[in-house]
């Protein structure tokens, strides 16, 4: 999950900030400017102390090679381990990794890292307290990660979902859209009113292909399905998330589905009896009801391997993108109320991913216009995945920022 | 129409916290005291509400919870700007950044629970404490300026001096006042994290608090103009993402910043005629007062 607009509202902290400057009288005024100070706060909630500033003395030691001991390993975390969602998962992924090298590893983290300049005296941090695999996980890192890298050239860092590297930085993604088509599948199956609805975040490739895919994927069940998209512009702001979904549920959607990181989603569904997905995180106990299954990220295969590369010195550079072939993507506990038939579909297609006999994006697709994207039987290259900017037929609205 | 119907229905629902806590700063501010804490008292709130749901699995307990708790920082809020006579701007302030850390710390654990669906009482597809809203407001004009009670308390905001010297404990009825007013505050709070999005994220209220402040001045500090400039604002809210679902081709971000751009519109409207602030405005608002002086 890219968060390449968030740079500007990277918490929820700073969104109050704005929301004041419109209460015009003066006193509001004189209090936007006392704020300030007031986004220091998010730092009290750090499990580390490592969010003060390195001192520069500090590299001199990290580049002195790993002595004897375990491996340690450091992660940056853009929101609270507590978002039942993105950073919950990457936790769960940690923790399992740290387990699963009992003694050999030694794991650490910082959450709620800003993607700003404090991200990089954050990862110098962890540089400078020995940490020698360095994982940040969001987009926003993408350019403070380079920087520490580049002075830092004993240390590995692996970032996810960006897409520069270097000769010490990886990057690490998961097809998200494996599970969106998945869930998809199901919701096409589930949908009355044969429309659908999305609360989307920002709109960037990796959001476009998941309502794409999902889109794709209802379409296979039932080809005349409707997709209805409400960007709310925000990874994580619940009650926002909840609004919007309110509103497709208003214009008739029956099955939800959602690409930010909260539950909020899928409780508005469960309070309408309507159906909803859970999103990077098993989230069922949030919406037992409304719940048809949870796409899920599983970054474990992946944070064991890096790892492992790690100790066994053989770790190179390169761009990951893991889906369900590689145990990195699946949809989990899907409800009773799903046909049988559908569940024996879901894992034909899991298994079709995972040989290489099935291919989500394999034409004929169509653009929303008409035009041809992919010719019949054309499979799409990652390339096109990457960068994609328009909608499949199906998806109803006008991209945000489409020509 | 149904469609109509159904966006009416969702904007009184997004508007309901902001009216609660509107009318709470109301009948502060008719005293003469102006709590900026909103936002944090909402907050607090929040997650107070929150965990007694956890708890007690009764929302109506939890939205007493949540109304209690904010009424008790309220009462400690009044304390300071009343008889310690703080600054009630800074106080305001403080109040709303100690409410903002103090609720993530204190949710810390409870970011990653849910509420069971069930718990919760709906009349005709709204909440009842909706319903109440409404009420409550026209109680509340009725009692400001009907009530002999009423009549005081904007007695105590327009001038503190001639109401001490009628012989009223003004200290004590704009303490009731604040108190009253962090109590509704608080319900509006717990309103988001128990009723609207049944979970607790740190910051959830997400501005709400700060748009109430603005609305009080919006609507003259009258429950009636607060109550439609609340439904006004919720409706906005959820006519942008309305349109965005009909496929309406209006970028996002102008999108997001409607309410905003409405409040600033209709509060430079009533603002260019200063006669008409001033006869609504409680005189003496956000000045201390000495009652030996």
């Amino acid at each position: 999950m890219l968060r390449l607009l968030d740079l500007a509202s990277p918490s929820l902290a700073d969104t109050r900030f704005r929301d004041r400057v419109p209460a015009l009288s003066a006193s509001l005024l004189a209090l936007a400017v006392c704020s300030l100070p007031g986004c220091g706060k998010r730092s009290s909630t750090e499990a580390t102390p490592s969010s003060t500033p390195a001192a520069p003395s500090a590299e001199v030691k990290a580049a002195e090679p790993a002595a004897a001991g375990p491996l340690k390993v450091a992660f940056a975390y853009v929101g609270p381990v507590g978002d039942a969602g993105w950073t919950f998962a990457h936790d769960k992924a940690r923790k399992e990794a740290e387990a699963a090298f009992a003694g050999k590893v030694k794991t650490s983290f910082v959450e709620n890292v800003p993607e700003a300049a404090d991200a990089e005296r954050v990862i110098r941090d962890m540089v400078a307290q020995g940490n020698t695999l360095i994982f940040g996980t969001t987009f926003g890192y993408m350019e403070p990660m380079l920087k520490v890298a580049s002075d830092d050239p004993k240390v590995h860092f692996e970032h996810a979902t960006g897409y520069k590297t270097a000769a010490n930085l990886r990057t690490y993604d998961s097809r998200t859209y494996e599970g969106a088509y998945l869930a998809g599948v199901l919701a096409g199956s589930m949908t009355k009113s044969k429309t659908l609805g999305v609360v989307g975040s920002i709109p960037i490739p990796e959001v476009i292909r998941n309502i794409d895919s999902f889109t794709l994927g209802a379409q296979s069940m039932s080809p005349d399905v409707k997709t209805k998209v409400v960007w709310v512009g925000k990874w994580f702001d619940p009650p926002k998330e909840g609004e919007a979904a309110q509103a497709l549920l208003d214009q008739g959607a029956d099955v939800l589905m959602q690409n930010t990181d909260s539950s909020a989603v899928l409780q508005t569904a469960e309070k309408a009896g309507k159906f909803a997905f859970g999103w990077d995180s098993d989230m069922t106990k949030f919406g037992p009801h409304a719940h048809l299954a949870s796409a899920v990220i599983n970054w474990s295969p992946y944070y064991k391997k890096a790892i492992q590369d790690a100790l066994d010195g053989t770790w190179k550079t390169s761009q990951v993108w893991w889906g369900v072939k590689d145990g990195a993507i699946d949809l989990i506990n899907l409800s009773d109320k799903v046909p049988e038939a559908t569940k024996t579909k879901i894992e034909d297609i899991k298994r079709g991913l995972k040989d290489g006999s099935f291919t989500i994006w394999k034409g004929p697709i169509k653009d929303q216009s008409g035009k041809e994207v992919l010719k019949a039987d054309e499979k799409a290259e990652d390339k096109l995945l990457l960068s994609i900017n328009f909608y499949v037929k199906g998806v109803e609205g006008k991209l945000p920022g489409a020509k | 129409m149904k469609e109509l119907l159904l966006l009416l229905g969702s904007s009184i629902d997004s508007g309901t916290p902001l009216l609660l806590a509107a009318l709470g700063l109301i009948i502060n501010e008719r005293s003469g005291v102006i709590n900026l804490g909103a936002e944090g008292l909402m907050l607090i709130a929040a997650v107070a509400g929150f965990a007694t749901a956890r708890a007690t699995e009764n929302d109506a307990v939890a939205l007493l919870a949540g109304a209690t708790a904010a009424a008790l920082f309220a009462a400690f809020f009044g304390f300071l700007v009343i008889w310690l006579n703080a600054n009630q701007y800074a106080t305001g302030l403080a109040l709303s950044l100690f409410g903002s850390g103090f609720s993530a710390f204190v949710g810390t654990s409870y970011t990653q629970e849910s509420l069971p669906a069930t718990s919760h009482h709906v009349i005709l597809s709204h909440h009842y404490l909706v319903y109440l809203t409404v009420l409550f407001t026209i109680g509340l004009s009725w009692f400001l300026f009907h009530a002999k009670a009423g009549l005081v308390l904007r007695a105590v905001g327009e001038s503190p001096e001639s109401a001490q010297a009628l012989g009223y404990p003004v200290l004590s009825i704009r303490l009731a006042a604040v108190v009253t007013g962090g109590a509704l505050v608080g319900l509006a709070g717990a309103f988001v994290s128990v009723v609207s999005t049944p979970l607790w994220v740190e910051g959830m209220i997400a501005g709400k608090g700060w748009i109430a402040l603005a609305l009080t001045p919006f609507a003259t500090w009258r429950p009636g103009r607060a109550l439609l400039g609340a439904y006004l604002f919720g409706g906005v809210t959820m006519l942008q993402l309305h349109l965005q679902g009909r496929g309406v081709n209006l970028p996002v971000e102008l999108l997001t910043a409607l309410p905003y751009l409405a409040t600033i519109f209709v509060l430079v409207l009533i603002s260019r005629n200063p006669r008409w602030i001033a006869a609504n405005m409680p005189t003496s608002l956000g000045k201390p007062f000495y009652p030996g002086a």
